[in-house]
């Protein structure tokens, strides 16, 4: 006799589509199997393949990551009526870690200036020879970055500085300072960005880094469940 | 209603005493009525590139001490009837006067002149402070070295923070013949780092020591390339567009000779 087993993962229809009551107390990988063998199982199909239908998922308690509701969609995708329309838990925000809100300011940061900031920070300018820039979060210079930029100033060690025109005087993340070498010409027009690797600053081209932050990386929409 | 621009720089030695009295000859000849203020107080130069130095009996302490009237210690020019200096004092030093005490007085000239061109001391102390209290505008000066633009970058953002009309730039001392073997910054890469308005950019050329040696601006001087640049400023300044030149002086005939056998 077959253990009665409560489902991870129960579905309900209503006038305004489906409802999916995703399990909170097992673990989430084995929620997404039980949904991806419902969802995906060959004697199911015909039961998905209707006319066009919202989707609304309820977590229960469960916050979940971004990768986690890529995942998520990634599966619902394989459906093509199925369209997920909200994503809730109960009293919270479904998201575990918020997006990192990122602030735009624009001006010249000229010598003897110095600009603090908290968080992410996309300045729309240059920092000039002298200029300082601190951040607890990531820099991003839309302009030339000549002088001083220190991103990560409360010890996230994770966090990146970037430029349009790459020329800084000098560079600290977290704790770490870095002077760049002298032979950087201004010619080079790749655009680049710093970065922490093994406690020491590294500087690469822009293309590079979704090899180094592939959790940053967007992607799009694969069907590799079909 | 006069208006009050502050020649200021940051960085000595890069011109701002001659690029006044230049500024201010150029403007007077062309009809306007003239005031220069040296606030540069114990170390006066203005009124001795301007050949004025023993006419001096009152200086800008004696006005604001009220020891005499303003138009005691005006110092009518030379050669232009509407050209006038008032001095600095070379005796006291840079407390001797305020901030609020020369804001005034520069409030009682506007009404009198149509330009007050206050020339500035170097260094961002409080001699700077107080000379820039006064003015409406503000002309930056740098030579195209890194030194200059730095301090002059420096200087823009103070001037910024008291909320002075966007300054504009004179680049000074500028050799064509450095920037083509990279000696020198370009102007266009000094205007992209300290991104303001460039006013003009004056040749170096010796006539200029020269005309400060002998006590008159170097603007006289018809020939002169530097004097020329000077004049383009003074129109551009009155709102005139003045195309950019930057001109120098063509090598002699020894000097043709020598880049035609390849020596130089």
């Amino acid at each position: 006799m077959a253990k009665v087993v409560k489902p991870s993962v129960l579905i309900k229809g209503t006038k305004d589509g489906l409802l999916f009551f995703l399990d909170d107390n097992l673990p989430f990988s084995i929620v997404l199997n039980e949904l991806k063998h419902k969802l995906l199982h060959e004697n199911a199909s015909h039961i998905w393949n209707g006319p066009d239908m919202r989707v609304q998922i309820k977590l229960g308690k469960r916050q979940i990551t971004r990768r986690e509701e890529q995942d998520m969609r990634e599966i619902f995708s394989f459906r093509k009526n199925l369209h997920v329309h909200t994503l809730e838990s109960d009293g919270v925000p479904y998201l575990l870690d918020p997006p990192r809100k990122m602030e735009m300011l624009t001006g010249t940061v000229r010598s003897g200036q110095v600009l603090t900031h908290r968080g992410d920070l996309l300045l729309l300018g240059d920092v000039n020879p002298g200029g300082c820039v601190q951040s607890t979060g990531s820099i991003f210079v839309l302009g030339a970055l000549r002088g001083l930029a220190h991103a990560g100033s409360d010890g996230d060690e994770t966090v990146i500085i970037a430029a349009s025109i790459f020329r800084p005087t000098q560079l600290r993340i977290h704790n770490i300072i870095s002077r760049p070498p002298d032979e950087w010409k201004e010619s080079e027009n790749h655009m680049r960005f710093a970065y922490i690797v093994k406690d020491q600053i590294a500087v690469d081209k822009m293309s590079h880094l979704s090899h180094i932050r592939p959790e940053m990386e967007w992607k799009e929409l694969s069907r590799r469940f079909g | 209603m006069g208006e009050s621009i502050v020649v200021t720089s940051g960085k000595g030695g890069v011109g701002k005493t001659t690029t006044s009295a230049n500024i201010g000859t150029a403007l007077a000849l062309i009809g306007k009525k003239v005031c220069l203020i040296d606030t540069d107080i114990g170390l006066r130069n203005l009124d001795v590139l301007m050949g004025l130095e023993n006419r001096i009996v009152y200086d800008i302490v004696d006005v604001i001490e009220e020891q005499c009237r303003v138009d005691q210690a005006l110092i009518r020019d030379k050669r232009c009837e509407e050209l006038y200096l008032l001095p600095a004092a070379q005796t006291k030093d840079k407390s001797a006067i305020t901030s609020n005490q020369l804001r005034r007085l520069i409030a009682d000239l506007r009404d009198q002149f149509d330009y007050i061109i206050i020339d500035c001391p170097a260094g961002i102390e409080s001699g700077f402070q107080h000379a820039i209290a006064g003015a409406d505008k503000a002309i930056v000066v740098t030579t195209p070295e890194h030194t200059a633009v730095r301090d002059a970058d420096r200087v823009i953002g103070l001037l910024e923070k008291e909320r002075i009309a966007t300054p504009k730039l004179i680049i000074n001392r500028f050799r064509k013949q450095l920037v083509k073997d990279g000696g020198i910054l370009d102007v266009e890469e000094v205007v992209s780092i300290l991104s303001v308005d460039l006013l003009g950019v004056i040749p170096d050329d010796e006539q200029v020591i020269r005309a400060g040696n002998a006590g008159e601006p170097t603007v006289w001087n018809s020939g002169s390339f530097a004097g020329k640049a000077y004049r383009n400023v003074a129109r551009r300044i009155m709102g005139e567009m003045v195309p950019l030149l930057v001109q120098e002086k063509e090598p002699n005939m020894i000097g043709k000779m020598k880049k035609w056998l390849g020596f130089a």
